[in-house]
């Protein structure tokens, strides 16, 4: 215990911070990727990707420590969830390393075919990864068809039901938004101009798909908003999302940029609390019997386990939070290309 | 029966795909450290030339390493559930911290390395290599922590029964320095800087031999084979120090590398041979008595062999065990005999007039990597019918959620995608190394996005 909470709760707020940064960071550049194909100049495009050039390597690496963390603390839970979605993540896995490689490879060749090709793969890959992240929220927000032994009790096909995939689009509207405000800060002239526009559709777009999300949920979905309920002063949790989701318009109209991409940074991070407070204590939700949940407690690592994690998070944070600020200060401002830029 | 065979050859050979990659990268690594530290001191441009030509083909090595490993990470999940349930407890954080000291290092400081060379100064360029290289290092140390301890497992307790046993936590530091770690660290880190430095002697060897970039490449050369000097014969220690290890801690696998049958016997050593598993006998050329003398200094001393542990705890694959360990003891003693021969030319002043030399450098980049994989695939099936040794078999650690038809999907999936990133590797290595060392353009007056965006129409 520390501080009147238990380990395993600790842990589970631990790895949500870290998923916090994952999504914060491999948003936007999942987020420019996505947008990538609506540059039609090889100039714009090759600057797209340098925005994103020297940190994207180091936003991913916030998805192996996450998904590391996620596996030492709840053992169970890391199991269950990636076998029982054995096909999407397998698509996830085939897009990360598509989009790393497309990255790599697109501007070392010159031929038109050959940039054509890996951008689109760059952009597809971008635009699924996003999606697919948001489709597997989307399934452990509605539950999973979770039986005896671990098994699945339902069809290998069934975490494409439209709820999930309503979560997918939303997500990848958030991302392609928070994409287009880092571009913002990254670009000038012409390129800045079409970005800006970009923003302004991505805005609309993800403000609607956001909406209709809450709606569905709060109509469809009640176990997802019982937390709210029992405990009303929660509900300022949402409604610093809203507030800070409705600022960001206001700050793009006039023209501070940063604060914006602060502002979506926090968005991210607070609807990743919410969807923590809906679904606290259970990690996985059955829809078969609720005897088969996962939670926090029936699933979490042994107390020694944890505590040496705990450690290592203590130690280690400070030191990736460090790095992590001292790249984006050495790349900070407009793009600027050399001959070691892809 | 059939998910248990597919999900075992989708990990084997996402695996061993994948560790083409992170050892190139930790010996290019080392070596880009050294060459950028005698730049710094020297300031010697050709220094500078080669730290940024080797670090593109770095970057080629690291992109495809990163996302192929995240591959693996996610692996143990989807195809091995009941194995993550069962070792997550001590596997885990070995990850997380892997994650957390290594791999943040090593992709943070990436960006400028690559990237950073007009960003930042000389000197914390230098230190951003360093980082990039610790990094690499480091995450070697994690993963092979969390492998040995599937090999000797230590510090732990079993809690549960049948399904729902696994293994829990009681001591961190008896886990990570469980009984096989340090010396298997040792020779991973050994063949890593071997493969790297080959790497660098093949392509330099090339260039002499074309009468190419000769500056540079008698400087490069020299630096690499320092290393592969120093590490071929650091191997032949921590090679038999792993030997030790084994057959102290897994009699079974060490029976089954050096395919000796009798239950307690004096065992002999193959310099090459054929195990008829089936018939309980090993066929070739041997020393007599020579494991035996190697092990306990005495030719009689007694051997446990496969023939004391019955069928169902042996290895599946004798044969391929022994084949494997041999090739790549046998790349072991070839890799000592050329740098020591390249070594005493240096010595003689004759090195780079031996053209007969260069040539076998050219193609002895081969030789490192297929010992690295062989190693590998020795360790790891002769640890089998066991996933961790002792404790829980490989049938058992399956994932009960997955069918043999998704297995199916994804090693198709993945063995296209592989393919493809396989040919376009080589593509790209080619290319960049046919180009070579260029003078790259002065510091200044580079094009900035200004001057770019300005020429659009």
């Amino acid at each position: 215990m520390i501080l009147g909470t238990d380990y395993p709760t600790l842990w589970f707020l631990v790895v949500g911070g870290l998923f916090s940064g994952y999504a914060i960071l491999d948003g936007f550049d999942l987020g420019a990727g996505a947008w990538h194909l609506f540059f039609r100049k090889e100039e714009s495009r090759r600057i797209a990707l340098n925005a994103i050039g020297p940190v994207w390597d180091g936003n991913e690496v916030w998805l192996v420590i996450g998904g590391g963390a996620l596996f030492a603390g709840f053992p169970p839970v890391y199991a269950t969830l990636l076998s029982l979605m054995y096909v999407p993540f397998m698509l996830f896995l085939a897009c990360l390393i598509l989009r790393a490689v497309a990255i790599e490879f697109r501007s070392k060749e010159p031929m038109r075919w050959w940039r054509q090709t890996w951008d689109v793969l760059y952009s597809v890959s971008s635009a699924l990864l996003a999606f697919l992240l948001g489709v597997v929220l989307g399934n452990v927000l509605y539950g999973i068809p979770l039986g005896e032994g671990f098994s699945l009790q339902g069809h290998w096909l069934q975490f494409l039901h439209p709820y999930a995939l309503l979560v997918g689009g939303t997500t990848l509207s958030l991302f392609m938004m928070h994409g287009a405000i880092y571009l913002t800060m990254k670009t000038e002239g012409r390129l800045f101009a079409r970005v800006n526009q970009l923003l302004r559709r991505s805005m609309t777009l993800f403000i609607l798909l956001f909406s209709l999300t809450t709606l569905v949920t709060l109509l469809f979905i009640p176990h997802l908003s019982d937390r709210f309920r029992q405990i009303p002063w929660l509900g300022v949790v949402p409604l610093l999302a809203v507030l800070s989701i409705a600022n960001i318009p206001r700050l793009v109209t006039n023209r501070k940029y940063g604060p914006a991409f602060a502002f979506s940074s926090l968005t991210v991070s607070l609807l990743l609390f919410m969807v923590a407070i809906e679904l606290y204590p259970v990690l996985i939700l059955s829809t078969v019997d609720p005897k088969y949940h996962l939670t926090v407690h029936n699933a979490a690592a042994s107390p020694a386990s944890l505590s040496i994690m705990l450690t290592i998070a203590a130690i280690g944070a400070p030191l990736v939070l460090a790095y992590t600020a001292f790249v984006f200060y050495t790349f900070r401002g407009k793009v600027r290309m050399d001959d070691s830029s892809y | 029966m059939e998910v248990e065979i597919l999900s075992r050859i989708q990990f084997a050979f996402t695996v061993s795909f994948h560790y083409i990659y992170p050892p190139l990268s930790i010996g290019l690594g080392l070596f880009m450290v050294i060459s950028e530290g005698l730049y710094l001191r020297t300031r010697d441009e050709a220094y500078a030339q080669l730290t940024r030509f080797w670090t593109r083909i770095f970057a080629l090595t690291f992109g495809i390493g990163v996302a192929t490993g995240i591959v693996m990470e996610f692996e143990f999940g989807t195809n091995w559930a009941t194995y993550s349930r069962y070792v997550g407890d001590i596997f885990g954080s070995a990850l997380a911290a892997e994650g957390i000291f290594a791999f943040a290092l090593e992709s943070g400081f990436l960006g400028i390395l690559l990237f950073g060379w007009n960003r930042v100064s000389p000197q914390v360029h230098f230190l951003s290599t360093l980082g990039v290289w610790l990094g690499s290092m480091f995450s070697a140390v994690w993963i092979v922590i969390a492998n040995s301890w599937q090999q000797t497992p230590a510090g732990y307790h079993i809690v549960g029964e049948g399904m729902s046993a696994r293994a829990e936590i009681t001591d961190f530091w008896a886990m990570v320095f469980n009984p096989s770690s340090v010396d298997r660290l040792l020779h991973v880190w050994t063949g890593a800087l071997l493969a790297g430095a080959f790497l660098v002697m093949s392509v330099h060897a090339w260039y002499l031999l074309k009468g190419r970039h000769q500056a540079v490449s008698t400087k490069a050369f020299r630096i690499a084979l320092v290393i592969a000097m120093v590490g071929s014969l650091t191997q032949l220690l921590t090679g038999h120090r792993s030997a030790e290890g084994v057959a102290e801690n897994q009699p079974a696998k060490l029976a089954a590398l050096e395919g000796h049958f009798p239950a307690r016997a004096a065992a002999d050593m193959y310099l090459f041979g054929w195990v008829h598993a089936a018939e309980n006998r090993t066929v070739g050329l041997r020393i007599p008595g020579g494991l035996s003398l190697l092990l306990h200094g005495d030719a009689e001393a007694p051997v446990t062999g496969l023939s004391a542990f019955s069928p169902a705890d042996r290895p599946g694959a004798v044969n391929a065990v022994f084949q494997f360990y041999h090739l790549m003891v046998a790349i072991g003693m070839t890799l000592i005999a050329l740098t020591l021969t390249a070594g005493f030319l240096w010595w003689r002043g004759s090195l780079f007039s031996q053209r007969w030399l260069l040539h076998l450098f050219v193609w002895a980049v081969l030789l490192p990597n297929i010992a690295n994989q062989a190693g590998w695939f020795a360790a790891e099936m002769g640890r089998q019918p066991w996933v961790v040794y002792g404790l829980l078999r490989t049938s058992d650690a399956l994932s009960a959620a997955v069918t043999a038809r998704q297995v199916l999907f994804s090693l198709v999936l993945f063995t296209v995608l592989y393919l493809l990133l396989f040919a376009l590797f080589l593509y790209l290595l080619n290319k960049k190394i046919v180009h070579g060392p260029a003078q790259d353009t002065p510091l200044l007056h580079r094009p900035r996005q200004e001057d770019i965006t300005r020429t659009l129409p």
